[in-house]
């Protein structure tokens, strides 16, 4: 990878761990070492401490240290920072190293073992001389140790270890290897990491230490050498504050240096190296802002920096890789949690990346002029194949001087740094980074910035040469900027894409995107859409285009045999292009003139074209398809021979096309599918034949926001003289469909009838259908009844018919559909009743649907027209009358309860409600249970007439069988009344309407008892009255019976008595009344008592009696003198 | 010279007005200021959210890129002004663009005024352009 050079170096980027080196384990061979190195370093998790190991063999050779200055005076610093300094300390120069060794302490050969270890802890301090590492010793146990104090053999012993191997007492260690190891390695790495801790320290103090002898003029490097260094110790200690700290006073102390062309680069790498550690650190600490206030800061010291001119594109990659770091820096820390917005977050550091790379380039392209040999030897091989320190030059390391060693030596070094640019993929850097930033602006809701970035992306295919890819993005994004009708950013992405198009010479994008660039969307000069109109007619007429200018000229001879090979190719010369995705330099809008039509009628449709470009163009066809395609045929215009249709710039022509719709086609709609426009140039059959196709009717990208704006334009009427000659086209709106409907009827439907319908009646409505037709009517026929899409229930209820002779039943249907009615000749008049059965009360919409066909001629066309004619009526039903019945004694007194065998009357009562006058034609009783006491029941209201508010009335006298006292309530029957209106035909059928008898209560009695008298009585004559006894029960009845005395009536008879009544006989008493006045008068009354059945008492009997009866004066004798007199 | 470049959009985000001195680089300008649409949705959404009647309509410094600093501004009726200038320009501070957006504000609304302008349609008032231009040439 070319861009390596620019990469930050891996040990810079990591993080900082202590390291600790493990020697005397046998991980490959010794199980149990093997354990423990896992228990070190597998599954290290957060918790754990940040300790890098590493096993070493225990003679390993550290790096040596080099002899310790003493004096500075004399040294002159050719660098900041070594480039292998960071990778020692992370993974070379340990902070501690760890012996394994495995000794029990009761080892048999204790000695042996003790000397043997304190070799080899001799070996390992021999490799480290003159390093402060630190050196500890492990012993691998088997058993496990006693409590501390305990065993006072191991306490000796461990002394005795310690003071032969020169160890202090705490940095020896015992792992003893049982079931605990982990708990054990977990105890042991955190002494280990306290070593290490104090290792770091006391190197830093080291580094401190060196500062009083160094002077500012001779040791300037110096100073930030050794700050880098602190701050990057601090780190290994895990101090990052103090790291930070440091990395500040570096970063200030690398500003101060003087800085010439030679050293430029150092300090620039440097300075981006304690830059990406401090925002690194910022960022670690939570604190963004300090961070990105830091980088802004680094890039505005370093932005002016650009060093050697010849080289400035290094300078362009160097600004670069610090913005994409600093982007992924803060990208990483976003995924750790932190919080970004729209306007800071990582897109923008990569975007602005890629725009320094994107300078890298062009500055690359300028300065790196091709031609030139690689320089021989190669100036940028170091003997070493690295470099000594950062960012300095391979042919002349440590130089520290203001003017370079040796000119020649320095122009052949940058001519080898130019040449070696050359072959950097300066474009995948590029797209690389801005997909990044894609990536980020999409996260952050920035839908333009990415669309922004996505056509700087679809540029850069272009200039690496990756055509079909550039015109995937561009023309992904080109929608967004056709939505947002940002015109100039529009024609620019076009004018990229065409360019993508004919270097890659596919035809349909490079027509497509012509016809665009042509459109009034383009903000191309007049000239420049001329020449693109030509190429244009070029391609049409199968010839290559002109190279569009901007091309290089090795691509543009690559795309002209390209084209012309595919110009080779035949049958590829048809393209259909779809418009509305565009704004295409040709404007179509098609209309019908009327939103709806008559069958009888012509449709009529209007395509309107207009064209955008600078030149005429002419077509060959226009073509509309509609809905149903047996239209189409009709709509269709066709250049005959040489007159080709042709369209001037800026001039709408309007097509119009009529046809006759069919007759199946009523009630549907016609809709305009789609218009082709067929663009053929005069080129004969080699030409390519373009078909444009509007979806429905035309209109493209641009066209509805034009519309609005036209709709609210004021110019309207202000033009409205220049309109009638010329269309305003913006005005023009579209039709796309129309519907057809159907011959408008002529004729006259009308309706008469008596509302209210009452309840059940055969409610008539007479139809009169005559004709205003000028031939005839045909196959006429009638709908009539309930009009569908009224209340659920009504359909059960209402019966329609046109048999009025009898009343209809109920299967009879709600709706009579297409009752034929003949021919009807011009003029003639049909007349038909229709009866309406409606069970139930509330308003009815009744529907009288009249359809005829009718020959009738459209343009020459003979077709047969289904017309129709509804007309709807709504009739309300009420109730005809209400019936009314009631139960009472024969004294006329209301019942409550009936009793068994005992007369009594039902009164019925008609109240009519209807506004028609009614005629009752009979009534009957149906009766159950109850029989009538009279021999024959005869209907007391036969052909009485009631008006509205009128009442009639009936009263039958029934009696309750004995035998039936079974139940307690029991039904008595229906009642039926049969009537008609009474101005209605008298031969329309009668209505029997029905009520049903309410149930009565039986109870039964005891005794009973009722009198015989006469229906009156005279002043002084004699009154005989019987009263019959009857016992209804099984057993003999005993009753006593005293009259009292009245003042009206003198009597003869039992005044008291005692008897016996037999069961189901009768005893009877004769009185002899004698009254004394005249009028209503109370009988003397009967006290009865039963004293074997208290339950009936004297009141509950005596309710059968009368209790008064009408006394006449005297008679006269028919004396005329006395009336004389008188 | 500094770059200044004044851009105002209908509610529908398309240009009504665009300026620019010099005139180099215009295009690069417009993506720019188009981008800079995103932040001016973002921050008039987030107005209408708070429902807060006393709306600033000056939308301060939409933000900083290398070489420009974005200003935003937007009316009651939505239409939205951008003022782009570069960033090595210092002499002008919040306040003076303030006070110009205030001033474009005015003459805009003088513009909707005239009854034969169509809402929507891009300005071509010379009044207009006779502001906008001494303002351009005041600043650069």
């Amino acid at each position: 990878m070319a861009g390596s050079q620019w990469e930050l170096p891996p040990e810079l980027c990591c993080r900082p761990m202590a390291f600790v080196a493990l020697t005397g384990l046998d991980v490959v061979y010794n199980a149990v070492h093997r354990a423990i190195w896992d228990a070190f370093c597998a599954n290290r998790r957060a918790d754990r401490v940040p300790i890098s190991f590493k096993v070493l063999p225990g003679d390993h050779e550290y790096p040596k240290c080099r002899t310790k200055r003493t004096s500075y005076e004399w040294y002159i610093p050719k660098g900041i920072v070594k480039t292998g300094w960071m990778n020692k300390h992370l993974n070379l120069v340990p902070a501690l190293v760890v012996l394994f060794y495995e000794l029990d302490w009761d080892d048999p050969q204790w000695k042996e073992k003790q000397s043997e270890c304190a070799t080899k802890v001799e070996i390992v301090r021999t490799s480290l001389q003159g390093r402060n590492t630190k050196v500890a010793v492990v012993l691998i146990q088997k058993k496990t140790p006693l409590p501390p104090g305990e065993d006072l053999v191991a306490s000796e012993r461990a002394s005795a270890l310690c003071s032969s191997c020169d160890l202090s007492g705490k940095s020896l260690f015992v792992l003893p290897h049982t079931d605990h190891l982990v708990g054990y390695i977990i105890r042991l790495e955190n002494a280990f990491y306290e070593h290490a801790q104090t290792y770091y320290y006391t190197e830093i103090r080291r580094v401190k230490s060196h500062k009083e002898f160094l002077n500012k003029t001779t040791h300037q490097l110096l100073f930030v050498r050794h700050q880098f260094k602190m701050a990057f110790l601090s780190e290994l200690k895990q101090d990052t504050q103090n790291a930070l700290k440091y990395y500040r006073a570096a970063y200030s102390l690398v500003h101060e240096l003087r800085a010439h062309e030679t050293n430029m680069l150092e300090i620039k790498t440097m300075a981006g190296f304690i830059n990406y550690k401090i925002c690194r650190l910022c960022f670690q600490h939570n604190t963004p802002l300090d961070a990105i206030a830091q980088f802004r800061k680094h890039i505005d010291l370093c932005k002016k920096k650009i060093g050697c001119a010849e080289l400035a594109f290094e300078h362009s990659a160097w600004m670069s890789k610090q913005f994409q770091s600093f982007g992924e820096l803060f990208d990483e820390a976003i995924k750790l949690g932190l919080t970004a917005i729209q306007t800071q977050n990582p897109g923008f550091y990569y975007q602005q990346a890629a725009c320094y790379s994107q300078d890298r380039k062009q500055m690359a392209q300028q300065l790196c002029q091709a031609g030139t040999t690689y320089p021989s030897p190669d100036p940028l091989d170091t003997q070493s194949g690295g470099l000594d320190f950062y960012g300095q030059r391979p042919w002349r390391q440590g130089h520290q001087s203001i003017d370079p060693t040796d000119p020649e030596k320095e122009k052949l070094g940058i001519l080898a740094l130019q040449i070696k640019e050359r072959d950097v993929p300066h474009s995948e850097l590029i797209i690389a980074l801005l997909s990044n930033a894609v990536a980020q602006f999409k996260k952050y809701k920035c839908p333009r910035m990415k669309s922004h970035l996505m056509v700087q992306m679809g540029e850069e295919y272009y200039h690496a040469k990756d055509y079909t890819k550039a015109l995937k993005l561009l023309d992904y994004v080109m929608c967004d900027y056709r939505t947002e009708r940002w015109w100039p950013l529009l024609t620019a992405i076009l004018t990229t894409a065409l360019h993508c198009a004919y270097l890659m010479a596919s035809v349909k994008d490079y027509v497509i995107y012509c016809m665009e660039l042509l459109g009034r969307a383009s903000t191309l000069k007049e000239e420049q859409k001329s020449r693109i109109e030509k190429n244009l007619f070029k391609v049409l007429m199968n010839d290559i285009p002109e190279a569009e200018s901007e091309c290089d000229q090795s691509s543009v001879g690559a795309a002209r045999s390209l084209w012309t090979d595919r110009m080779a190719l035949s049958g590829s010369n048809e393209l259909t292009v779809e418009m509305q995705d565009y704004i295409p330099f040709i404007q179509c809008k098609a209309r019908f003139q009327s939103p709806s039509f008559h069958v009888d009628q012509p449709i009529q449709l209007q395509v309107f074209l207009r064209a955008d470009c600078p030149h005429p163009v002419s077509f060959s066809k226009l073509t509309v398809s509609l809905s149903n395609q047996e239209y189409n045929q009709w709509c269709v215009v066709e250049s005959s021979g040489q007159d080709s249709m042709t369209l001037l710039p800026g001039k709408p022509r309007c097509y119009n096309f009529s046809f006759v719709a069919k007759t199946e086609d009523v009630g549907k709609k016609v809709e305009v599918s789609r218009c082709l426009y067929v663009c053929m140039m005069l080129g004969g059959d080699s030409g390519r034949c373009v078909f444009l196709s509007w979806r429905g009717a035309g209109g493209d990208a641009a066209s509805t926001q034009e519309a609005l704006q036209a709709s609210r334009s004021s110019r309207r009427w202000g033009r409205g003289n220049e309109a009638r000659q010329e269309l305003d086209w913006d005005t023009l709106t579209l039709q796309h469909s129309t519907m057809i409907i159907s011959r408008v009827p002529r004729i006259c439907v009308r309706l008469s009838h008596q509302p209210p319908a009452l309840t059940n009646e055969m409610f008539c409505i007479s139809l009169t259908v005559q004709s205003q037709e000028d031939v005839v009517a045909k196959d006429v026929k009638l709908t009539a009844g309930l009009k569908p899409g009224q209340e659920a229930g009504l359909g059960q209820t209402t019966h329609v018919t046109l048999d009025g002779s009898s009343v209809c039943d109920d299967n009879a249907p709600a709706l009579l559909t297409d009752v034929p009615l003949g021919d009807l000749t011009p003029g003639e008049k049909l007349e038909k009743c229709v009866y309406m059965k409606c069970v139930s009360t509330g308003p009815r919409i009744f529907l009288f649907h009249v359809a005829y066909s009718i020959d009738t001629a459209v343009e020459g066309r003979h077709i047969v027209c289904n017309c129709h004619k509804d007309e709807t009526v709504t009739v309300e039903t009420v109730v005809p009358f209400e019936v009314s019945v009631k139960f009472v004694s024969t004294k006329f007194e209301p019942l409550e309860q009936v009793a068994v065998d005992i007369p009594f009357l039902l009164m019925t009562d008609i109240l009519s409600s209807s506004p028609w006058p009614l005629l009752l034609s009979s009534s009957s009783l149906q009766l159950l249970t109850v029989t009538s006491s009279t021999p024959q029941l005869q209907s007391q209201l036969q052909q009485v007439v009631l008006q509205t508010g009128e009442s009639a009335s009936e009263c039958f006298c029934l009696r309750c069988p004995a035998d039936t006292s079974s139940s307690n309530t029991v039904a008595t029957g229906q009642y039926v009344v049969s009537w008609r209106r009474y101005c209605s035909n008298a031969d329309s059928p009668l209505i029997q309407t029905t009520v049903t008898l309410p149930h009565v209560i039986l109870e039964s009695v005891p005794l009973y008892i009722y009198a015989d008298l006469p229906s009156f009585g005279r002043v002084r004559d004699s009154l005989p009255v019987r009263y019959h006894i009857e016992n209804r029960t099984a057993q003999v009845q005993e009753v006593e019976i005293a009259v009292d005395p009245s003042d009206a009536f003198m009597f003869s008879g039992l005044k008291q008595v005692r008897l016996r009544v037999l069961p189901s006989t009768e005893q009877q008493m004769l009185y002899n009344y004698y009254p004394l006045m005249a009028g209503y008068q109370t009988l003397p009354q009967l006290n009865i008592s039963l004293p074997r059945c208290p339950t009936s008492s004297s009141p509950a009997l005596r309710r059968f009696l009368p209790q008064r009866i009408f006394v006449k004066p005297q008679g006269r004798q028919p004396d005329d003198a006395s009336i004389a007199a008188a | 010279m500094f770059h200044i470049c004044l851009l105002m959009f209908s509610p529908q985000n398309y240009p009504l007005y665009i300026r620019s001195v010099p005139c180099q680089n215009e295009l690069k300008f417009h993506y720019t200021v188009h981008t800079s649409l995103d932040v001016v949705e973002e921050k008039v959404s987030a107005v209408g959210k708070s429902l807060a009647d006393q709306r600033e309509l000056y939308l301060g410094l939409l933000y900083p890129t290398e070489d420009y600093k974005v200003y935003g501004y937007v009316t009651n009726s939505k239409v939205k002004f951008v003022i782009v200038v570069d960033s090595s320009n210092t002499s002008l501070r919040d306040n003076e663009i303030r006070s110009m957006f205030r001033k474009l504000h005015n003459s805009f609304t003088d513009v909707m005024c005239n009854s034969f302008y169509n809402p929507g349609d891009p300005i071509q008032s010379k009044a207009f352009n006779g502001i906008v231009c001494g303002m351009m040439v005041q600043t650069g």
